[in-house]
């Protein structure tokens, strides 16, 4: 829409971002906005989203950005590369829907994501 | 007591870059790691994973890199105290007494904290009631086989360290091998030699099952492991062992009254010395505004926080700054001959 009238809008203000909820252990809800192509992982971090460590940085070497993603959304989620249910291995209780969130990147069909935070990460 | 120019606390490649950079400088300096073997998270995490950032060097392993900071490292004459953490530090006049957990203990003007996101520890079970019999029947790491021997013994995990414990204990041992998934991720030889003893009968394997409980009164007697599907097994068993990997745990240095935001320590950008004076923190460890977690970075903040330390260790001398390629009191430490 504003590509016609406004091109510099386009490119200045106009950042694409997805809703992402994530649910701390406790059960208290954190919706936020993240940019499109950060992390799940990322989008918890700058918030200061409880119970994510990502102590390896996004680096898929630690297992402790462990996140259960929400039955309705796993399948939607881009396959897991090579190396991440390795690292899943040694999460604190993995389970069928256990993702590494710092592999989930943001995006607009991912717009609504749930995910829940384990109750520790080591 | 040893008495060293510095201490450094963590032997990965901030560290061992730091302790170069304090030898060129002619300071002496010891170094503790928590690990049985120097490298840090580069041998520990991800030692056959290439690494394509490091200045000059196209692409190297995390092993390569360590062995090559370890060469670069001959010319000196280095103490190493692995497999001891560092516990307590305290102030003594001018100096800082530093204790680790087997009683070594340090006396020294400049303590450098290189330890990375902390130190390695192991991964325990979820279960609670695991602590009950850790070190006693439940263990994260073998110090001595010979207590398996005609027991029944539980091993969890789908690497290298469980496979091969399952595949070595059932020479003697009623091994139960339970893994969380159907793939292993240890080398394919172990995993089809457990295979075999499986089809054998020496070794019970349950794939997708994880613990749900342990049972017991002084000694262990049962745990209960639960499938994918929820179906409940109950297991007899003298020992379990776990083996989910390494976590890392700021540990003790959060009680040395140390800034500390988000499991990192605050340092300034000239000296990176955190708020305790003689102390300072390089590499992954530290924070600053536009703090970068890369090993270029650590070389950087190691190389500083030494020149730093060179005022604590000789107060009365000034530091003058030389060239490697040109100052012969440098080449005389290197030992190798001027031109």
């Amino acid at each position: 829409m504003f590509s016609h009238t406004c091109p510099i809008f386009l490119h200045n203000y106009i950042i694409l971002m997805a809703k992402i909820t994530y649910i701390t252990h406790d059960n208290q809800n954190h919706t936020i906005d993240v940019q499109n192509g950060l992390t799940v992982m990322e989008g918890a971090v700058q918030n200061d989203i409880p119970g994510i460590d990502a102590d390896c940085g996004g680096g898929m070497a630690c297992a402790t950005c462990h996140v259960y993603v929400k039955d309705e959304w796993f399948d939607k989620l881009p396959a897991k590369e090579d190396g991440e249910e390795d690292m899943l291995d040694m999460a604190y209780e993995p389970k069928k829907n256990s993702r590494l969130s710092c592999q989930i990147i943001v995006s607009d069909e991912l717009d609504g994501l749930i995910v829940n935070i384990p109750s520790k990460q080591g | 007591m040893n008495k060293t120019d510095a201490l450094i606390i963590g032997a990965g490649p901030t560290g061992l870059f730091t302790a170069h950079q304090l030898k060129l400088i002619g300071l002496d300096c010891e170094i503790v790691d928590n690990l049985d073997k120097i490298g840090g998270q580069c041998i520990e995490l991800y030692p056959d994973k290439p690494i394509y950032d490091i200045p000059a060097v196209p692409e190297c392993t995390g092993e390569e890199l360590t062995n090559n900071l370890i060469n670069q490292l001959k010319p000196f004459d280095i103490k190493f105290h692995l497999n001891e953490r560092v516990d307590e530090v305290k102030k003594e006049n001018d100096n800082w007494i530093v204790k680790t957990n087997n009683g070594t203990e340090f006396l020294t003007p400049n303590v450098i904290i290189a330890g990375g996101v902390g130190s390695f520890e192991p991964r325990k079970f979820p279960v609670k009631e695991c602590e009950n019999y850790e070190n006693k029947s439940l263990f994260y790491s073998v110090k001595n086989k010979k207590i398996f021997e005609g027991k029944t013994v539980s091993i969890f995990g789908g690497g290298d360290s469980a496979l091969d414990w399952a595949v070595e204990l059932s020479n003697n041992s009623t091994v139960n091998l339970i893994h969380r998934r159907d793939d292993f991720r240890g080398a394919k030889a172990t995993v089809d030699k457990v295979m075999s003893l499986k089809k054998e009968g020496k070794i019970n394997l349950f794939t997708k099952y994880q613990m749900t409980s342990i049972k017991g009164g002084n000694d262990l007697e049962s745990i209960d492991i639960k499938s994918d599907d929820k179906e409940i097994k109950t297991l007899k068993t003298d020992y379990v062992l776990g083996f989910f990997g390494l976590i890392m745990q700021l540990g003790p240095i959060a009680n040395w009254g140390l800034n500390i935001d988000k499991k990192t320590v605050e340092v300034d950008t000239e000296k990176f010395e955190t708020n305790q004076k003689g102390i300072y923190a390089v590499g992954d460890i530290c924070n600053y505004p536009g703090k970068l977690k890369l090993i270029l970075s650590g070389f950087h903040e190691g190389a500083l926080a030494a020149r730093a330390c060179f005022k604590l260790a000789r107060p009365n001398e000034k530091y003058r700054f030389e060239f490697t390629t040109s100052s012969k009191t440098i080449k005389d430490r290197l030992g190798v001959k001027g031109d």
